[in-house]
């Protein structure tokens, strides 16, 4: 295991490197100590809701340079057109909760985050219609809210908005399936004290491509957990992204991805702590097998001059499986005040390797068995982090298909 | 009784100016209830010997056999070796990241054993066993060698040997890093499954400082790739005394 640790003792080291990562990876981390952020100043166009606003990303830039942009069949470009039979979205929701379908013009769209690259500009400019998704104050859900997303083979824009009222409680699953070309953004909207736990679950099939920013806009007081969970399609790209609008917010920030033969999972999130006394916790583990499968993750965190009494902590494992994937990890933590009770992260890139194998083995564990044992167990605290009993098992049995696939 | 029979066995290893022989003729018999020590000085293919009985993939099998209780070990793969009878105690523990020592030993007693141990009676074994060892509990829940000391791995591996109870044991260079407390606590350790004499123990080392607290039935000086003597203890203590200059002259390998 190659890691990076960093405590705040060591916070003024610029660099911080691991050690050796399996072939084809990289796991460059680092702490910046700057006056200016430099997390929004080397992105290639500053964000807008315009499409216009971004020039049309040729492969280099920073936000794009692990992106195999002729595999997004035109999100980027302005070439993908929506058509009638992109994706169908079904919406089950318990008592009290309201769900509209709304207008561009509707005041409560983009209020938790503005498009920060050309394709979730281009989602924003395209979409006709968007989900609104109300959990009035002071309610407290027993049942999930789901959200079907099925993919029919075309293109589709989108746009949702989850909104929780004060004190209100939540979960929401939001499941994708089937084959689409998608683009879209989703806003998670907490008033003060509210708890929201959205688990996004991509399981695609082989050839979707899926773009999507989620902005989450965190009241004074209010909790937000989110858990990534990606295993399909042929590109997937999320940014997940949180700011903070009062003190005393916290963002779990969870996720899980299982990355096979020829499929890119890019996960790009962002905590900015714009304001004090808000803490947030990442945790992203991923899997990957066969030729070309390629994650990435990257980390971005930024602890304002202002937000002091700041407690952050992010961290991204990946277990390699076989030869032929590649991992890119870089976890970026910028601090503009020294004022903060933690800030840390780490970064680690494992393989799966025949020595391993073979001391599983000695102990008479049988090949098919030590594979799974290491899976199950590399993934075992986030699954325990869903909380929802048919997406865990879902979950489980999928990754047990996918190391099925692999002793194949 | 148990009895691994190795005969003339030859081993190469992939180098890069083409195949290079480490193994060139061995011949052991280790029979349940005795203690071998195999001495030798470094790049002598003493852990070489260790790894091909085990099945270790690098090690390429030229000639000879090697049978336990006449099935032949060589056509087995390292899990089936493993099920048959042969352990392993391996001079440098592999991590293993996510996968916490209870799981793996639960795991591991299973497939041996050929049914998952009663949960209650298993439970109490492992801690009893851990306790002999001078093991925290808190040991059961970290993940398999995962930031272990050297000490700590060395006592995970004869903690797994007491519990797995093989036919076979093949203790590569379990001493090497351990002071003199941890050498001691390992020793026990060996020899509390020594004294059920269920088990035929081969014991690889460079120095004779184990031999004080693991007493062998039979000495052997391994060298250049096959055994050059073999006798009693007393072969040690001229070890101790001699060292391995007679043995290597003219044929050292690195």
């Amino acid at each position: 295991m190659a890691e990076a640790q960093n405590s705040p003792e060591d916070l003024r080291r610029t660099t911080v490197q691991g050690g050796p990562p399996p072939a084809g990876s990289t796991t460059a981390g680092s702490i910046a100590v700057a006056a200016e952020s430099t997390v929004a100043t080397r992105m290639s166009a500053p964000p807008s809701f315009d499409v216009a606003d971004f020039p049309v990303p040729h492969g280099r830039e920073e936000e794009w340079r692990f992106t195999p942009l002729e595999r997004l069949r035109g999100l980027h470009d302005g070439t993908a057109v929506a058509n009638g039979a992109g994706v169908k979205v079904a919406f089950d929701a318990p008592d009290g909760v309201t769900v509209e379908a709304v207008g561009r013009d509707d005041e409560r769209l983009g209020t938790a985050g503005t498009p920060v690259d050309r394709v979730a500009a281009q989602a924003y400019s395209s979409f006709e219609q968007a989900s609104v998704v109300t959990v009035p104050k002071e309610a407290v859900l027993t049942e999930p809210i789901r959200i079907a997303v099925h993919g029919e083979g075309g293109t589709a824009f989108a746009h949702q908005v989850i909104e929780l009222g004060a004190f209100a409680e939540a979960v929401v699953v939001i499941d994708h399936t089937g084959d689409a070309v998608l683009a879209a953004n989703v806003d998670f909207v907490l008033g003060d004290g509210a708890k929201l736990t959205v688990v996004t679950v991509q399981d695609w099939d082989d050839k979707a491509v899926h773009c999507s920013q989620h902005n989450a806009l965190i009241g004074r007081d209010a909790s937000f957990k989110s858990v990534v969970v990606t295993f399909g399609g042929d590109l997937v790209r999320l940014h997940p992204r949180v700011a903070y609008q009062g003190t005393g917010g916290e963002a779990e920030l969870f996720g899980l991805y299982f990355t096979d033969r020829g499929q890119h999972h890019e996960h790009r999130l962002f905590v900015d702590h714009n304001t004090q006394h808000c803490k947030s916790n990442a945790v992203y583990k991923g899997a990957l097998q066969g030729d070309d499968a390629h994650a990435v993750w990257i980390g971005d965190v930024l602890i304002q001059a202002a937000a002091e009494g700041t407690d952050t902590y992010e961290m991204n494992r990946n277990l390699v499986l076989t030869d032929g994937a590649r991992v890119d990890s870089v976890p970026n933590l910028e601090i503009e005040t020294g004022e903060i009770v933690g800030a840390g992260h780490a970064s680690a890139t494992g393989r799966f390797d025949d020595e391993q194998l073979f001391y599983l083995m000695a102990r008479g564990i049988p090949e098919h068995e030590a594979r799974r044992l290491v899976v199950r167990g590399f993934f075992a605290e986030l699954v325990q982090q869903i909380g929802i009993d048919d997406v865990e098992a879902r979950l489980i049995a999928k990754i047990e298909e996918e190391l099925e696939a692999s002793v194949a | 009784m148990a009895t691994l029979e190795i005969h003339d066995l030859h081993v190469s290893v992939e180098a890069e100016a083409g195949p290079r022989e480490i193994l060139k003729g061995v011949d052991l018999t280790v029979k349940q209830g005795e203690t071998h020590a195999i001495m030798g000085p470094n790049g002598s293919g003493k852990s070489t010997l260790a790894y091909s009985l085990a099945g270790h993939p690098k090690y390429t099998i030229t000639g000879g056999a090697v049978t336990l209780d006449g099935e032949d070990v060589l056509e087995m793969s390292v899990d089936e070796r493993a099920r048959a009878g042969v352990f392993l105690a391996m001079q440098y523990p592999v991590e293993v990241p996510g996968v916490s020592v209870s799981n793996f030993l639960r795991t591991s007693a299973t497939a041996i054993r050929g049914e998952a141990p009663k949960l209650r009676t298993w439970v109490k074994e492992v801690k009893e066993t851990m306790q002999r060892l001078h093991m925290d509990p808190s040991f059961a829940e970290r993940n398999v060698n995962e930031g272990f000391s050297g000490g700590e791995k060395k006592r995970h591996e004869i903690l797994q040997l007491e519990l797995l109870k093989p036919k076979i044991a093949i203790l590569d260079e379990t001493d090497s890093g351990l002071d003199v407390d941890a050498l001691r606590i390992v020793s026990e350790g060996v020899n509390r499954v020594r004294e059920t004499g269920e088990v035929g123990t081969l014991l690889i080392t460079h120095y004779t400082r184990i031999l004080r607290y693991i007493k062998p039935d039979f000495v052997h000086v391994f060298a250049n790739g096959r055994i050059a003597e073999s006798g009693g203890p007393e072969l040690a203590d001229k070890l101790e005394a001699e060292g391995y200059e007679a043995y290597v002259k003219g044929g050292v390998s690195a």
